[in-house]
Parts: structure tokens; sequence; C-alpha cells
């Protein structure tokens, strides 16, 4: 028990650096009703420039917007496979990501690059958390903004009603990648910051970064709704935390006996779950509904015959 | 204003499927006309829609807007000087969008979209104006996502999003057929005033003969993909449906097939 809540700030924090990867996957999952799997490249597309730009010298914060730029970039080529393209959105995510896997070992030259003893946005002396929260918020804001815009507008419009908004004169297919693009930049926000907290950037580190991504979306619209999109970037960003915080729990409690390895299993169970349930609940309600409706037919039949035979 | 040029188009051409739906479709709309459009299931119709709207490109022939060809630009450049409703309730707005968003998208039809707000004060009063003419409530719900309209006053609204940026062109097609009778009537009526009053140049397809008969200055009725007759506002006046049926059979040599024909 003592453990759990000794971790606690320690989830939280790691909670924070993924909530540009929740708001990323929000955009892409539920504004444009695109599952993007490019995710998990560019999660260390962002890591592997961030990393490799502060060892040659830069600035961390010019290496993390750099990093924004290479996930922009990335999701850009994901957006033009799908859209000019013409593949199947999966398969342009899954080509996107294999091909990040090659372009990330490129950026690094090496697997595996060390920030043991560089500076990073985290060595300030300014507690990680207060820098991580304070920047989600303010990406939260920026993004609830953007999508008041006229042109954040269209984009909304894109994943509501492609048809809709074509026919006043939006080119849905720009509007795709703009909004993929602006998904990978802020996953590859997150890869840079989980690298720089970490200490290293490693090609592997992004992998199953989409499932956690719609794990914490998922988990945030359960708990806060999506009535508005101030609520549902709320939900991204506090959605990533509890997934943090209900991962360092199952994991530190000791009945439960979990291997940190047996963590991803257990984000797809989270996901599975949570897509399974609502289809599952409509069932119920539509059987239940049609259950009372005959009973009520049958009920009126009966009092017909009843009142038939006085 | 609106012009067709020997437009034709095929489906699965070259193949045993091959569909003739538009056949050298020649047709010229002044500023200002109200043409209703009349034909069987499979006549051309939407066809005939989607090729001016930029759906579709014309395998052959031209779509010219006041005198400048478009028929080669896709369908998000016409939107420009084309407004659209739908047959489909669903299909004219964003569900999940509030009704001042929605409004906000159509208000820039054809426009760039950059980064100002959406629905500024000043045009939310606007909009407000605008919806108090449907007389439905409506502009009292403006932050009510449109997902939870009725389908008459969805269509309602797409007709007001359609039309109030004023379009050299408004193309309906069908746009009240799946509504109730009195949603669709109502429907009717709101198109009539808002097309007369902003004099618009209008095309509507619709299945309402009655209909096609008193509205509009100008009535046109299609079969296998050709205009067959065209009647002008003096011989449409004193038109009934009878005279209407009777001279499709005559022209066309079968009887008028249509699984929605309403007679009046
Ligand atoms: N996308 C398409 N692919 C293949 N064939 C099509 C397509 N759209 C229309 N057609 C065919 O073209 C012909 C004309 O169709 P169209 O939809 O224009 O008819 P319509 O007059 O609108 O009919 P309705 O009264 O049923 O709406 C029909 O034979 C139809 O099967
Ligand atoms: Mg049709």
């Amino acid at each position: 028990m003592l453990a759990i809540l000794e971790s606690l700030p320690k989830a939280i924090e790691f909670g924070l650096l993924f909530a540009f990867l929740s708001l990323g996957v929000y955009i892409t999952f539920r504004i444009l009703d695109f599952p993007d799997l490019t995710v998990d490249g560019s999660f260390t597309t962002g890591g592997a420039i961030a990393a490799v730009m502060i060892t040659h010298g830069y600035s961390p914060w010019l290496s993390t917007v750099a990093a924004f730029g290479g996930g922009c970039a990335a999701g850009a080529v994901t957006g033009l496979l799908h859209t000019k393209g013409r593949i199947n959105g999966l398969l342009s995510g899954i080509l996107m990501m294999i091909a990040l896997y090659s372009i990330n070992l490129r950026i690094m030259g090496v697997p595996n690059v060390s920030l043991l003893g560089e500076p990073t946005i985290f060595s300030s002396g300014v507690s990680p958390m207060l820098i991580s929260a304070v920047g989600a918020v303010v990406v939260k804001l920026l993004i609830d903004l953007f999508f008041r815009t006229d042109l954040g507008l269209s984009l909304r419009a894109t994943g509501d009603n492609a048809r809709m908004i074509r026919s006043f004169g939006v080119n849905t297919d720009n509007s795709k990648m703009l909004g993929i693009s602006l998904s990978n930049g802020l996953v590859a926000i997150s890869g840079a910051l989980f690298a720089q907290y970490g200490g290293f950037a490693d090609n592997s580190q992004g992998i199953g970064m989409i499932v956690i991504g719609l794990a914490s979306v998922i988990i945030g619209e359960a708990i806060f709704g999506t009535r508005t999109i101030f609520w549902a970037t709320l939900a991204a960003v506090f959605g990533a935390v509890f997934y943090w915080i209900v991962y360092t729990v199952a994991l530190e409690s000791e009945w439960l006996r979990l291997e940190a390895s047996d963590m991803k299993m257990i984000t797809a169970l989270i996901v599975i779950v949570a897509l399974v349930i609502p289809t599952a609940q409509r069932a119920l309600k539509q059987r239940s509904v049609a259950r009372r409706r005959s009973a009520e037919l049958a009920g009126m039949a009966a009092d017909t015959e009843h009142g038939g035979g006085r | 204003m609106l012009e067709l040029r020997h437009v034709s188009k095929l489906f699965f051409a070259g193949t045993a499927d091959e569909k003739i739906a538009l056949a050298k479709i020649n047709l010229s709309l002044k500023p200002g006309d109200f043409v209703t459009v009349i034909g069987s299931n499979g006549a051309g119709k939407s066809t005939l829609m989607n090729v001016i709207s930029g759906v579709l490109t014309p395998d052959a022939g031209e779509v010219l807007i006041d005198g400048a060809a478009v028929h080669l630009l896709p369908e998000y450049r016409r939107s420009r000087w084309i407004g659209r409703v739908f047959q489909d309730p669903m299909a004219g707005t964003a569900p999940h969008m509030t009704i001042e968003e929605n409004l906000a998208m159509a208000y820039k039809r054809g426009k760039p979209r950059g980064l100002q707000l959406g629905v500024t004060r000043a045009k939310r009063a606007f909009f407000q104006e605008q919806l108090a003419r449907l007389n439905l409530g409506l502009h009292t719900r403006l932050r009510a996502k449109v997902g939870q309209l009725s389908g008459g006053e969805r269509q309602a609204l797409s007709l007001l999003m359609a039309t109030f940026t004023e379009p050299q062109i408004l193309l309906l097609d069908e746009h009240t057929a799946a509504l109730d009778p009195s949603r669709a009537e109502l429907v009717t009526r709101l198109t009539e005033s808002i097309v007369r009053e902003m004099k618009l140049t209008t095309l509507m397809v619709t299945h309402n003969m009655e209909q096609a008969i008193r509205l509009g200055n100008r009535l046109i009725m299609m079969d296998k993909g050709r205009i067959i007759l065209d009647i002008d506002e003096s011989r449409k006046k004193d038109l009934t449906v009878e005279q209407l049926l009777r001279e499709f059979e005559r022209i066309s040599g079968h009887k008028m097939a249509d699984d929605r024909v309403v007679f009046g």
C-alpha cells in the first residue's frame, strides 16, 4: 500500500508526459474518425529527434519543437498515402509506422541514444510535474481554441459529415492530412518529453503507444464525458493521468502479481472492454425496448378481446 | 447563368452493365429561373444534379456557370456558386456539432477558412435572425447539437444553410421526399418563400406532380437520360397532373414508373 502511495506522483508525472499522445490520438480517433497507427512510429521519431539534437548541443526546448515538426511530417505522409494514394486508413498507418522504424534508426544512427548528463527541459530545477502540467494545459486550451476557428470547424465536420462539408467548399483530403499531421506532431512531443524524462531515446520506445493513447482517451471519456470539445480534450489529458495511475496500482499491488511485460495485454484489454461495452449496452437496450413494446402490444390485443366479450 | 452543353454521363462504360445516365443533355437557365424536374426512377435526375455540383465529372460536354466552364473543377471548388440540399435529412448537416457551428461553416461556403473564430457575437446575432425566419423555434437553440433535431428541423436547417449566403445556383434533389407529409409541406413552403425572396436560380427534383406544376416558372421532364419535355411558365399555369402524365406516356411510349410518385 505504501509502495503504491509513494509511486503515485511518478504515475501522475508519467500521465502528464503522455497527455500530448492522448490529445493526438483524440484528434485522429474521435475528431477525424481515423484509426491512425502511425503513432507507434512517430512517438519514437519525437524521442529520436529530441535526443539527437540535444546531444548535438541544441536547446532542449528547440529540440522538442523540432520533434513536433518531425511528427507532423510523418503524419502528413500517412495522410497523403490515405487521401491521394487511396490506401486503406489502417494500412496507411501501418506502412508509415514500419517505414518510420528505419527512418528513426537513421535519425539516431544507433538504436539507443543516452541523454545522461545532457541538459533537458526537466533539468532546470523546476519540477517535471509542473512543466508537463502547464504544457499539457496550454496545448489543451490551444486545441480547444483551434477547433472553434473556421479551419478547426471544417476539420471536425470532415470527421462528422464529410459529404456535407465538401458541399460547402472544403477539400476534405486536405483537412484529413492537416488533422493527422497535427495529431502525430503532438504524439512526437510526448515521445520527446518521454526521452528527456527517462534519459534516453530508444528505437523501440514507441511500441504499443497507439493502444496506450486509445486507452487514455477512452478512460477519460468514461469519467468526463464528451459534451463539448473542452470536456473531450480535458478527458484526454486526465485520461492519460488516470491510465498511468491504474497502471501503477496494478503493477505495484502484490496480490495481482503482474509484471511490467504484462501491461501491454492489460492495456489492450482495457481498450477492448471499452469498445465492446457501448455496443453491448446498445444491443441490450434495444432488446429490452423491443420486449416492452411487444408486451404492450400483446396487452392491447388482450384488452380488445375482453372489450369484445362484454 | 447555368448552361449544360451536350452533357453525357455513362456508368460501367464498355461493359455489359453499361448505363447511359445522361445522353447529350442541353439545358440553359436564366438568372432567377426556378425549374422543377420530374421523371421516372433512373431517368438521370440525380446524375444531372451531381454533374452540375461536381460530385460526378461528365464524360462529354460542358457545364458553364456565368459563362465559365466548371465541369473539370472538383466538387469543393464549385461550392462557391452552388448551394445544395440532399434527399437524406442527415446528409446536409454535421450531427455532433451545434446549430451555430453548422451555420458558421455554411456561412463560409466557398471561401478560404483560416484561424478566425467560427462563431462570433456578430455572426450569432445574424444566425438568430436567419433561424427565426424558419418559425421552428430553432433561434433559441443555437447551442443544441444538430443530431438532436427532428428530420424536418434538420432539413429546414439544411435549406437555410444552403441558401442564406445567396448562392448563384440552388440544387434541390427530392429534399422533401424523406419527410412525413406535414413536414414535407413545411419545407416546401420554406423553399418557395426563400427562393422567391432571394431570386435564386433553382433546379428542384421532385416526385410530387402537383408541386412540380405549382412551383417555379419552368418544368422539365426526364426519361432515360434525356430531357423529353420542357414546359415554360405560360403553358405550365393551366397544366393538370393528368395532362402531364398523358404527355409523358405519349412522348416516352411507356407509363411513368416511379415508386415514390405523388400525384398531388
Ligand atoms: N454511382 C453510380 N454508379 C452506377 N450507376 C449509377 C450511379 N448513379 C446512378 N447510376 C445509374 O444511372 C441511372 C440514372 O440514375 P439517377 O440516380 O440519376 O436517376 P434518378 O432520376 O435520380 O432516379 P430516382 O428517381 O430513382 O432518384 C440509373 O440507371 C442508375 O442506376
Ligand atoms: Mg435521384
